[in-house]
């Protein structure tokens, strides 16, 4: 199997899923002729036709309200917000119903959605296409949202985000859809056994790098930089960040006694700020040797100046900086 | 179209019934058995009862935060309801629904709603499942005036039109969105006209003759069947109680609501009709003592029934 980039793995995931499941169909803006605004969806409608890639008009709020109306009816709904950002005008369906009707309605009913996103920043495309999201649906009970980093695991967490049976929030980073990779294609799970499950992406002992989504690849960047090449770093890409694997991390900790978590977006009310609080809140909060660290982006709006934008965004130094200060 | 007995009587029955229902649980509510507020449809069951019954049990309907009487009339069991409300373990949501939020997958009822047009996007996602596994029904998506001001009616109508998808919008206007007077709040002609705008057969209906309801909803439904596409009625109707438990009813006045109940309650007026037509009083009142005595029934059993146990919540909100 050649190296493919992470578009063309989560486009194989896609395939794959409708070939071997009728009642699975994609619905969103341009997903059909055009392929999806960053490609994703090419060439499915051609295989699959139009009762199944189903191009939508610009309904963002009806695009995922149609996925839980069918998802509660028997159809395997996977729809695409072009860039995340848009979800906004799709809180209701997603908040107040896809999250909540399994257990408002007593567990009579499954919502089975995956609502995929372009998400993140670093393309120029200014604060209304550049966000990072995420931590907004890890506060609703009921969602589970998945943040690959890498070609193969967008393609196995996108397999297991199918078989799970809960409302999943899949936020793919514009800047890792151009990764490429070897990509083992796996079959579609039994079980959705990985959402949940952190990847520890390399072994140290120094001290735990905590991130997700593409501040995976800029953490590892970090650790490979000269300045680092001394110690001993433990990096973790948690792939869900709900719910959030932190029997891995407390393992990590328990070896390394130091926490840095990195993310793109800002901090306040973050995926990092819950993970760092977890942690001082639990029985390893003894054994830490220095305070939790937290690099996010700034508190600011994405700005469409690349040199403004870079400034938001954590950067390679950032992380090296603050391992160094921390060991 | 002249109606079989069986149906007329049928009819009567069920807004008796929805009635009934509501009435037990005001005095349930003011005997303090009941824990949060509720949105009582007496006065409007004419809608939910004709409505309902020109479904098949295999076609589908939403339902909104004012449900009671759509999930009695799509054929939910009283007792279940009352167990609900009372969070009993036998409640149709196991006590985690309560009054807004009543789903029976087992009659067709997707679910009440509590966000204002939240069913409009589902209803059209379930008529899609429907379009696409080929099935010949559709989903009545129940909705109030106050939700076609919502932006998710705009989106969901258009692409139920544009994707022809078997699914019949039928707007309760019961003339207030909470405080708020439609005429306050829609710009332009009726609601229907709105269906209309989007090229949706439309029609708007006496929502407080029940017979009118029934027909036209088979009429719609019928013709969904055979030529495709969404359809849209306005039923104009009205609400005697308050919005909720707390409303002191400041936006109207006594004389509207009494003129309402006097001169256009849609029970009245079909016990007047029945009768005409040759119904006797007494089968009349033997339906009436069967519904009493379902009632009276229903919620000693609701009653003496367990509560729904303190289970792990965390877990339950993951399928």
């Amino acid at each position: 199997m050649p190296d493919m980039t992470t578009g063309q793995a989560l486009n194989n995931a896609l395939s794959l899923i409708l070939e071997q499941n009728p009642t699975a169909f994609i619905a969103g803006e341009d997903i059909g002729i055009y392929g999806g605004a960053f490609g994703v969806t090419e060439g499915l409608l051609a295989q699959f036709g139009e009762e199944r890639i189903k191009d939508t008009p610009i309904s963002e709020d009806v695009i995922a309200g149609l996925a839980v109306g069918a998802s509660m009816t028997g159809g395997k709904p996977i729809v695409e917000m072009q860039f995340s950002d848009f979800i906004v005008n799709a809180m209701d369906p997603i908040v107040n119903q896809a999250a909540k009707l399994h257990f408002m309605y007593g567990g009579s009913v499954n919502v089975p959605i995956i609502v995929r996103g372009a998400s993140g920043a670093g393309t120029g495309a200014a604060a209304q296409h550049s966000q990072s999201l995420e931590s907004w649906f890890c506060h609703v009970p009921g969602l589970k949202v998945v943040t690959p980093s890498n070609p193969q695991n967008a393609y196995d967490l996108l397999l297991h985000s199918f078989t799970d049976p809960n409302p999943i929030i899949f936020m793919e980073h514009k800047l890792i859809y151009k990764i490429k990779d070897y990509v083992e294609l796996n079959d579609i799970p039994k079980e959705s056994s990985m959402l949940g499950k952190a990847n520890i992406v390399s072994e140290g002992k120094d001290i735990t790098i905590v991130s997700y989504s593409n501040m995976v690849n800029i953490s590892k960047e970090a650790i490979v930089a000269k300045e680092l090449q001394d110690y001993s770093i433990e990096l973790i890409d948690l792939q869900t960040v709900s719910p959030i694997d932190y029997d891995t991390i407390k393992t990590s900790l328990k070896k390394t006694k130091k926490l840095l978590v990195c993310q793109e977006a800002p901090s306040n009310s973050s995926v990092g700020t819950t993970v760092i609080s977890k942690i001082v809140e639990s029985e390893l909060f003894n054994e830490l040797e220095i305070a939790p660290k937290l690099i996010s982006g700034l508190h600011s709006p994405m700005p469409s100046a690349k040199h403004l934008e870079l400034n938001v965004i954590p950067q390679v130094e950032d992380i090296t900086n603050a391992v160094k200060s921390m060991l | 179209m002249t109606l079989s007995t069986t149906t007329q009587l049928e009819l009567h029955r069920m807004m008796m019934l929805i009635r009934l229902f509501e009435e037990a649980l005001e005095e349930m509510f003011s005997r303090g058995l009941l824990h949060g507020t509720m949105h009582l449809s007496i006065g409007q069951e004419a809608t939910a009862a004709g409505a309902c019954l020109a479904l098949q049990k295999d076609d589908l309907i939403t339902s909104t935060h004012r449900g009671h009487g759509h999930c009695l009339a799509k054929g939910a069991e009283p007792y279940k309801m009352f167990a609900e409300l009372l969070g009993r373990e036998d409640g149709y949501c196991r006590g985690r629904g309560g009054s807004m939020h009543i789903a029976d997958l087992s009659n067709g009822n997707l679910g009440a709603n509590g966000i204002v047009a939240g069913s409009l996007t589902i209803s059209v996602g379930a008529a899609l499942s429907f379009q696409m596994q080929k099935k010949d029904n559709i989903i009545l998506c129940f909705f109030g005036d106050g939700a076609v001001n919502e932006g998710s009616f705009h989106e969901a109508l258009n692409l139920a039109s544009l994707w022809s998808l078997p699914v019949l919008f039928l707007c309760e206007n019961n003339q207030y969105g909470m405080s708020m007077a439609t005429d306050k709040a829609v710009a332009g002609d009726s609601i229907a006209s709105r269906g209309n705008s989007y090229g949706i057969e439309s029609i708007q209906i006496d929502g407080n003759d029940v017979e009118g309801v029934y027909e036209n909803v088979l009429n719609f439904k019928n013709k969904i069947l055979s030529s495709g596409g969404p359809k849209f009625i306005e039923a104009v109707t009205y609400r005697y109680r308050g919005h909720s438990k707390s409303d002191r009813n400041l936006y109207r006045t006594s004389d509207e609501i009494e003129y309402w109940k006097e001169e256009k309650d849609p029970i009245k007026r079909y016990i007047g009709k029945l009768i005409e037509s040759g119904i006797s009083e007494d089968q009349l009142k033997d339906i009436d003592t069967d519904i009493k005595d379902l009632i009276r029934k229903s919620v000693k059993q609701a009653l003496d029934s367990p509560l729904s146990p303190i289970t792990n919540l965390e877990e339950d909100s993951y399928a």
